[in-house]
């Protein structure tokens, strides 16, 4: 066990030592292979973080029905009872029209404007919580209740975030488009390299095979050497996600005190860098082993 | 040990190397191989290592029929067999000290082990101090010597070797000779491809000769051939 576990890190140290044998081509090598992960890994760290956005700011959907000018107390204490005896509605809250320019007020600081005022300019509303909270079922409800008589306007207010939401879809696929077409692009640089490997030991995998080497003994450096590959790709890939959205950061923090919230990019989560590195180490191994296969056969001792 | 059965080897294009080979070498005997050259002397060694194999025939090495072995059991058959190549085919991109390793890391040695056996064999062909040089700096017959060490550090049963004292003066002729005498003496197979007329002198030493890829000898005859050439 421990004899096997060294002969791999002398296997390990060797991939190594061929990747930086010749270290322009090696760091280019890896540069490469760095961008071609980080843009997709950062395009999916920007969907995450824009995805927790609209979480948090849609929170549980709302709508709300603003009510005719002209309607009387009587047709809003009808409006109510009706309200609360819909299935599809949890709870309905009244907010009388003098109540809410008084909040205004008192949330906006347009004291003075609201003052000035000759009359209360807003209308009676009520705020809808639905049972249910998906798209369909919201769209139907809201032109249920826009059909009311005495309601004047039914309004969804998060309707912005399923859209939002819709794009965010749209904003996925591409992150995995791209993701495949720049992983097979892995692939290929992996298989080249490798090729370019066999080709300069091709003395030293004839004389191998004439003494008596297995196939996979010939196979493992290559492989080894294609994991190593794409592990520090995968690591060139992480630094450049992380240093972007450090950058970005910086400039969020000064944007996000003029809106006065509190918004800042998350970078990769501890999961998501692990599954990053594990897949460029994968796309490594796999354009090593395709390379190995096609091009080892190819060389037999004459 | 090594058993050849009416073998024909005939190369893409036509060209008969062998023509109906038969003979039988016995564990632990010593043979030299001689013939013109393109009389197939290569072709054959190339055989029982199954770098090449039989159109017809077969070639038997340890009651193996070599011929019809599986790609994937080509290697365990070659780790028995130590081979000394015309071209030496030594790695110019390692020292000698890992150039005779390398045998010993195919089969998965333990590293200390593996060292003890690569200053031995080196020790043996008297190359011990130069085991730190590129095989570059070594005269031809150190090269040559550096090929049987990488051929015995493994301990293989049966030794090939094709032209070793090629082009080697008299005096390292006769220093190979001896050392591959020394192999014979501590009981391994030894199949040895030549022209050279000093390693021939060598009474007692059963002699296969290949003219136009027939063997010429019966291979009961054990004498240096000059009067059978005639």
């Amino acid at each position: 066990m421990m004899q096997t576990l060294t002969q791999h890190l002398a296997l390990l140290r060797t991939a190594l030592q061929r990747i930086f044998a010749s270290k322009l081509a090696g760091l280019l090598n890896i540069l490469v292979m760095g961008i071609a992960i980080s843009l997709p890994a950062g395009m999916y760290v920007l969907l995450q973080n824009v995805q927790g956005l609209v979480a948090q700011l849609s929170g549980t959907p709302q709508i709300s029905l603003f009510l005719a000018m002209s309607a009387k107390a009587n047709d809003v204490d009808d409006l109510n009872k009706q309200l609360a005896q819909h299935p599809a509605i949890a709870r309905a809250e009244f907010v009388a029209r003098a109540q809410a320019l008084e909040q205004l007020k008192q949330s906006t600081g347009l004291a003075d404007v609201i003052g000035g005022l000759n009359q209360n300019p807003l209308p009676d509303a009520f705020i809808v919580y639905p049972k249910q909270g998906d798209a369909q079922s919201l769209d139907a409800l809201r032109n249920e209740l826009a059909k009311l008589p005495v309601v004047e306007q039914a309004q969804l207010d998060s309707a912005w975030a399923y859209k939002l939401e819709a794009l965010l879809k749209f904003g996925r696929i591409a992150v995995l488009i791209l993701a495949c077409l720049l992983s097979l692009a892995l692939i290929a640089v992996t298989f080249n390299t490798i090729r370019l490997q066999i080709l300069t030991q091709r003395d030293e995998i004839e004389v191998s095979k004439l003494i008596g080497a297995t196939n996979s003994f010939i196979r493992r450096p290559f492989l080894y050497f294609g994991a190593a590959q794409g592990l520090l790709g995968g690591i060139a890939a992480w630094l450049i996600v992380t240093a972007s959205l450090l950058l970005l950061n910086g400039q969020l923090e000064t944007l996000s005190q003029l809106y006065a919230s509190q918004f800042i990019l998350r970078p990769l989560s501890a999961g998501d860098s692990l599954s990053l590195l594990l897949f460029s180490i994968y796309l490594g191994w796999l354009g090593a082993w395709l390379s190995v296969a096609r091009h080892l056969s190819q060389i037999e001792p004459r | 040990m090594i058993t050849f059965n009416q073998v024909n080897k005939r190369y893409p294009g036509g060209y008969e190397a062998l023509k109906g080979v038969s003979f039988n070498i016995t564990e632990g005997e010593m043979a030299f191989l001689t013939g013109h050259s393109g009389a197939g002397k290569s072709t054959l060694l190339k055989l029982i290592a199954a770098i090449e194999r039989p159109n017809s025939g077969s070639v038997l090495v340890n009651n193996q029929n070599v011929g019809a072995l599986k790609s994937g059991a080509l290697p365990y058959l070659r780790r028995n067999i130590g081979i000394i190549f015309q071209d030496h085919k030594l790695l110019f991109d390692r020292n000698v000290f890992d150039n005779v390793l390398l045998p010993l890391q195919i089969c998965g040695f333990d590293h200390r082990e593996s060292g003890k056996r690569v200053r031995a064999a080196l020790d043996k062909v008297g190359l011990l101090k130069r085991e730190k040089s590129n095989p570059i700096a070594l005269s031809g017959g150190e090269q040559q010597r550096l090929c049987i060490a990488r051929a015995i550090v493994n301990r293989p049963s049966i030794l090939l070797a094709d032209e070793p004292t090629g082009n080697l003066d008299a005096d390292y002729a006769r220093e190979i000779m001896a050392i591959f005498k020394s192999f014979h003496q501590v009981g391994a197979t030894l199949l040895i491809s030549t022209h050279d007329e000093i390693v021939l002198q060598d009474t007692g030493v059963r002699v296969l000769a290949l003219k136009n890829g027939e063997l010429q000898t019966p291979s009961t005859a054990t004498a240096p051939e000059s009067s059978g050439q005639a």
